[in-house]
């Protein structure tokens, strides 16, 4: 009866959709089971990384150290193990900083032990980018105790982050223009002064240098 | 975005320069034997007012930095604007405070007030337990043309190079008082919002040199020579600002 009153093409059609839904079903669990593998073969290969992290050669790196008195930068030059991934790259960088604020005759002393979270790069907006310039934008993740341990003042926060921004353009030229979080999250200031909701220039200590008399 | 509408200084030099520029008014025939009418006087031009901004950083819950002694940063801000406000009477120059209480002052209520007293020179004043000597900090925004509408988070930009001659001033009065300087551009709220020349005078500890003796913040000999000198370049610059 009921196959009388549906016309022979509708019932074509409806076959097909089901067998099309099947297949796209079929397809979908397919896709989920790859990211899964990948996943597991990223985790399973990061101790790896961290690894060729302890064994690779020293290189010269250049350190932008702050100095409380006079409110400059100075060029300092060391000898570090780098590793190949560009963010553990960023984060030895910013930690060999924090281990030059610690040093007894620190010129910006400042009691941190681990100061950064982790570092971030991501395109840099293409408002900000001049043409054919393809800079990125470092995000650099402060940690608690970094902010709980810098003295509080106008000089002192801009010296810090001015510190980490010349340090990174210098050493990942890429790096055009830098954020900063506080624990994974957004942060008015750093001690009560320097600005956090904007995004800096990564040179913009070149054309800021302060300097005394 | 909000957006700040700019129509001070400029504008009034604007009106200024159209009165003075009006054609002479007409001379009309007189009638003879009557007695010659004066013409009118021309109408007085004021010249701008010279209005200083006093902002004492922090307040309220927002203590600011922890000085030496346990002194907290607001108290030393308020202590300071206070005796500036009465160095600068004293030199007959008129100032607006943004705060003269321990009181919370947001912000955008600290630009609001200097924005609306259209200060010749504004300054806001820090404290701090690093480095030595007084810090001067300018606005680290790009200089830009000045605009009759000004984006409220950039406002400054169009003052910055006026910003920077200001900082110069005060730069000259406090090295001819002996208290060591340090320039700088910094980016601190609610600095970037200001729409007149602005500087941050963070006030440090003297360390002890060849010229100079060791002294706290807390100091009252030493706010008191950081004052007259600041005193001294804003009565500099009241003849300087509208060069």
């Amino acid at each position: 009866m009921i196959s009388r009153i549906i016309p022979r093409v509708q019932k074509y059609i409806f076959f097909a959709m089901v067998v099309a839904c099947v297949a796209m079903a079929a397809y979908l669990i397919r896709l989920r089971n790859r990211a899964q593998d990948r996943l597991q073969a990223q985790s399973t290969r990061a101790p790896t990384e961290i690894a060729e992290t302890a064994a690779s050669a020293p290189k010269t790196v250049t350190l932008y150290v702050p100095n409380d008195l006079d409110d400059s930068l100075t060029a300092v030059e060391w000898s570090i193990p780098m590793p190949a991934d560009r963010n553990a790259q960023a984060r030895v960088l910013l930690e060999s900083l924090m281990e030059a604020y610690r040093a007894p005759d620190s010129t910006h002393p400042m009691n941190v032990t681990t100061g950064i979270d982790d570092v971030y790069f991501l395109p840099a907006p293409q408002g900000k980018r001049q043409s054919g310039d393809k800079g990125e934008l470092a995000v650099i993740d402060l940690s608690g105790a970094l902010v709980a341990a810098q003295p509080s003042g106008i000089e002192p926060e801009t010296l810090t982050l001015l510190s980490m921004m010349e340090t990174l353009h210098a050493n990942l030229p890429a790096v055009t223009e830098v954020h900063f979080l506080v624990d994974g999250q957004p942060r008015e200031t750093l001690a009560g002064h320097a600005d956090l909701m904007r995004t800096y220039l990564a040179a913009e200590g070149e054309s800021q240098g302060g300097g005394g008399r | 975005m909000r957006w700040i509408e700019v129509a001070g200084a400029l504008g009034m030099t604007a009106v200024a320069a159209g009165l003075q520029q009006s054609p002479p008014a007409p001379q009309l025939p007189q009638a003879p034997g009557m007695p010659s009418v004066p013409a009118p006087a021309p109408p007085v031009v004021q010249p701008p007012r010279f209005v200083v901004v006093v902002d004492a950083a922090h307040g309220g819950d927002d203590t600011g930095a922890r000085l030496s002694g346990g002194v907290l940063e607001k108290t030393i801000t308020l202590g300071l604007a206070a005796r500036l406000r009465s160095t600068l009477h004293a030199r007959g120059i008129e100032v607006v405070t943004t705060r003269q209480a321990d009181l919370n002052l947001p912000p955008v209520s600290r630009a609001e007030t200097a924005n609306e007293a259209r200060g010749a020179a504004c300054l806001v004043i820090h404290a701090t337990a690093t480095g030595s000597g007084v810090h001067l900090f300018t606005s680290s925004l790009t200089p830009t043309a000045n605009a009759r509408f000004l984006a409220w988070q950039t406002a400054q930009s169009a003052y910055v190079t006026q910003s920077l001659k200001l900082e110069s001033e005060i730069d000259s009065a406090l090295a001819h008082a002996a208290i060591p300087v340090t320039l700088g551009r910094a980016s601190v709220e609610p600095m970037d919002s200001l729409t007149c020349p602005e500087v941050a005078v963070e006030v440090a500890p003297l360390v002890g040199g060849h010229v100079t003796t060791a002294k706290p913040v807390t100091d009252a000999g030493y706010q008191a020579a950081v004052a007259n000198a600041v005193a001294a370049a804003l009565e500099q610059w009241r003849s300087d600002w509208k060069q």
